[in-house]
């Protein structure tokens, strides 16, 4: 162990420790902007770029960044002597020299790391007039937008999307001046390989990277007269949205959530999760078909649309091995624009399908071209966690004193398996739950599987159902997806069915809920919170839901029967890896 | 430059050399010189290729082509005129070196003359400062040079190719 000295206090920290690390033990605030550390899936960015968290140390000549440099026995550190502080306020002050100063109207105002910086500094004028970066903003793509007048260097970004999600989009390019976060040749983000999985847009500091704000396309829809707007929720919504109103991470508020969707004038208020659950119909009887009938397993999920286009360019070979199934709101979309609009007598052309979803990717996918029937759109807009608060608060509506309301009816009614959709493993096992009974032809006496649960990157199982033996894999992350992948691809396991979700812990983390700030308890609240929903549901699978069994019987017929097949599948293409 | 080969003789032989390499994600460098100086550039598919092969994202390779100046992702003529403005040179007047090259051969930094012989690249210190102000053409060092010599030197050059 090594004793330390912060501003007066003696730590003793293991060796390897930075000396922002040993202030944190002693409980000493250095700010910092670039850093960023998520133990839980294995992040660090520290490439120490800012230089916001310089500090002295006794006995050498020059300031050095607390995040990157290591304690060493005796070493005496003072982080806020007048030099210092003025060697940080200048940083910052260059920073903002060529930073545009349109904070009013910024998305990311009041949220923005280099905005709070700049007040916990005390920042009152920018002395430094000088060149200004000038790039038009990438509006290419239908997730997010890339302002990087706004970048401030930090590759966080790169770092996530380099080590984490093993996607590699970004890179530091050029130098000097110039030098910025890019893509391959700078070219424009829809001509990358990214999956839109939005967790650069989760870590940035700044406004350089923001969802694709589609709530005036939704208030558009909701004034005009000729539009019936049908508005569904994706289960992740349900246990993250009150966070954007101080409520504990993990509080369910599903009722305040329905009760705001009906005053702001959505003439619909539907659940995803009877989707999750029509999923799971499907999927359940694609796994059996295959293994009764000797097809090529394991079966991959497919509910992720960012997982979707990951294997689309990384892994062209293995096409055939997920599931057909569009993801559960494309299938809702589908669902609602002939059997619901057949039921409630409203032309499909009129209606108006809302998805909020937990992801930037789901606004990519909105917009795949062979997501669509009948030359209609399966969704017409998706909005995020974030903009649905945004747009409960433009509307002046109390969220916390909202009475709870109950969704709409024909197909209101949803199990819990359809419920744990949003964690990382709840697919998975709300899809046993249903292959387990339809394989044994018997009620599953243990309905909850917890060997699946958890948020660890990488696990598996394995599960005897009906004298057979399976073996269940689950990843979640993109990186930890590649592994799985490889080793399949090289023989090197095997598996029957992989749950795969792009985002580290599932949809409870995606790129479009509220920021975590890098506490993984959050996410821990919001993965029990889904699990004690579904223990609190009377009804507790899939194929038990009447909603699902009506509408099979009404409409589709039998689980991946033609109809099912053209309203409910999708296919898939390779593409190219730049 | 290998102007005889064809293109898949020249991939071939850079496949050949990513595969030489021990530990080929930290063999990048001198993985993008040796295609450097295969291909005389490195455009943009030669950047996908070593990308592809060494099993590292292109943005990365195009991080490194965009950061060092020795790296160009545009063709360059023949002859390569590469100017030092280091400390020493510029002191003793390669600026006015610099902008007469640009005169005689009427083209910017890294752009190529018509007819394919020459490019001009300013440089930082090549490490000759005792010959300043000092000018390398190809493999051929022109030191204490002074304004007026460069026409003389355009000259040398175009005679040996009969032009």
């Amino acid at each position: 162990m090594i004793d330390v000295t912060i501003n007066n206090i003696t730590v003793s920290v293991p060796e390897g420790t930075t000396i922002l690390e040993a202030a944190e033990k002693a409980q000493v605030h250095i700010p910092t902007l670039c850093h960023l550390n998520m133990p839980n899936v294995r992040y660090v960015n520290k490439c120490s770029s800012c230089r916001i968290c310089m500090v002295e140390v006794e006995g050498r000549a020059n300031l050095v960044p607390a995040c990157a440099t290591e304690v060493t026995q005796a070493m005496v550190v003072k982080t806020s002597t007048p030099r210092a502080m003025s060697a940080r306020k200048i940083v910052l002050e260059l920073l903002l020299s060529d930073h545009p100063a349109d904070c009013l109207c910024c998305p990311k105002n009041t949220r923005c790391e280099l905005q709070s910086l700049a007040y916990e500094l005390g920042v009152r004028e920018i002395a430094y007039k000088g060149e200004q970066s000038i790039y038009p903003p990438d509006v290419t793509s239908c997730s997010f937008i890339r302002d990087l007048n706004k970048c401030i260097m930090c590759r966080r970004c790169e770092t996530v999307c380099n080590n984490v999600q093993t996607v590699g989009v970004y890179s530091a390019v050029d130098r000097g001046f110039d030098a910025v976060v890019n893509s391959a040749f700078g070219r424009p983000i829809i001509e990358s390989p990214c999956t839109f999985c939005g967790q650069c847009v989760s870590v940035c500091p700044t406004a350089a990277l923001t969802e694709v704000n589609h709530t005036r396309k939704v208030l558009e829809a909701l004034n005009d007269p000729d539009k019936y707007v049908v508005v569904q929720t994706a289960p992740a919504i349900r246990v993250a949205l009150g966070e954007e109103f101080g409520l504990d991470a993990g509080t369910i508020v599903t009722g305040k959530m329905v009760a705001a969707l009906k005053q702001m004038g959505f003439d619909k208020v539907l659940d995803t999760d009877f989707a999750a659950d029509l999923t799971v119909m499907e999927e359940a009887a694609e796994f059996i078909d295959r293994v009764k009938n000797g097809g090529r397993l394991p079966i991959l999920t497919s509910c992720c649309p960012a997982w979707v286009k990951f294997f689309e360019h990384q892994f062209p070979d293995l096409l055939d091995i997920p599931s057909t199934c569009k993801s559960p709101h494309e299938m809702m979309g589908a669902i609602i624009k002939t059997y619901v609009a057949e039921k409630i007598g409203i032309p499909a052309e009129k209606i108006y399908v809302v998805s909020v979803m937990p992801c930037l990717a789901k606004k990519y996918e909105a917009a795949r071209p062979e997501l669509v029937n009948d030359e209609m759109d399966n969704v017409d807009a998706v909005i995020t966690t974030r903009e649905l608060a945004e747009m409960i608060r433009e509307s002046g509506i109390n969220f916390l004193e909202l009475q709870d309301e109950e969704f709409d009816h024909p197909i209101g009614q949803s199990s819990g398996a359809s419920v744990i959709f949003g964690t990382t493993g709840g697919v998975i096992e709300a899809t046993l739950r249903t292959a387990c009974e339809w394989l044994t032809g018997k009620p599953l006496n243990k309905i909850e599987f917890h060997e699946l649960r958890g948020l660890s990157g990488i696990r598996e199982a394995e599960l005897e159902i009906a004298g057979m033996e399976f073996r269940i894999g689950i990843a979640n992350g993109l990186g930890n997806t590649r592994t799985l992948l490889e080793k399949i691809r090289n023989g090197e396991v095997h598996y029957d069915a992989i749950e795969i979700m792009a985002c580290p812990g599932g949809c409870i983390n995606g790129g479009g809920q509220p920021a975590h700030h890098n506490n993984w308890g959050i996410l821990e609240k919001r993965s029990r919170a889904l699990y004690a929903e579904d223990q609190r549901k009377p009804l507790r699978k899939s194929h038990e839901n009447p909603s699902i069994i009506q509408l099979y019987k009404e409409y589709l017929g039998e689980p991946n029967s033609e109809k099912a097949h053209a309203l409910l599948h999708t296919y898939y293409q390779k593409r190219e890896l730049v | 430059m290998t102007p005889n080969m064809t293109n898949e003789e020249k991939y071939a032989l850079l496949e050949d050399f990513i595969n030489q390499q021990e530990n080929k994600s930290t063999s990048l460098i001198a993985i993008l010189h040796y295609a450097q100086e295969l291909f005389d550039y490195l455009p943009n598919d030669v950047q996908t290729f070593v990308a592809q092969k060494i099993g590292i994202p292109t943005a990365r390779v195009y991080g490194v082509v965009s950061f060092y100046s020795f790296f160009t992702t545009k063709p360059r003529g023949k002859y390569k005129i590469n100017i030092c403005l280091g400390t020493a040179c510029f002191v003793k007047g390669s600026d006015k070196i610099y902008n007469e090259f640009k005169k005689q051969l009427s083209v910017e930094d890294g752009e190529v003359t018509q007819d394919g012989l020459f490019s001009i690249h300013p440089v930082r210190c090549i490490g000759a400062c005792g010959l300043a102000p000092v000018v390398m053409i190809n493999e051929d060092v022109h030191g204490m040079l002074n304004a007026k010599e460069v026409a003389p030197i355009i000259k040398s050059y175009r005679d040996k190719e009969g032009m």
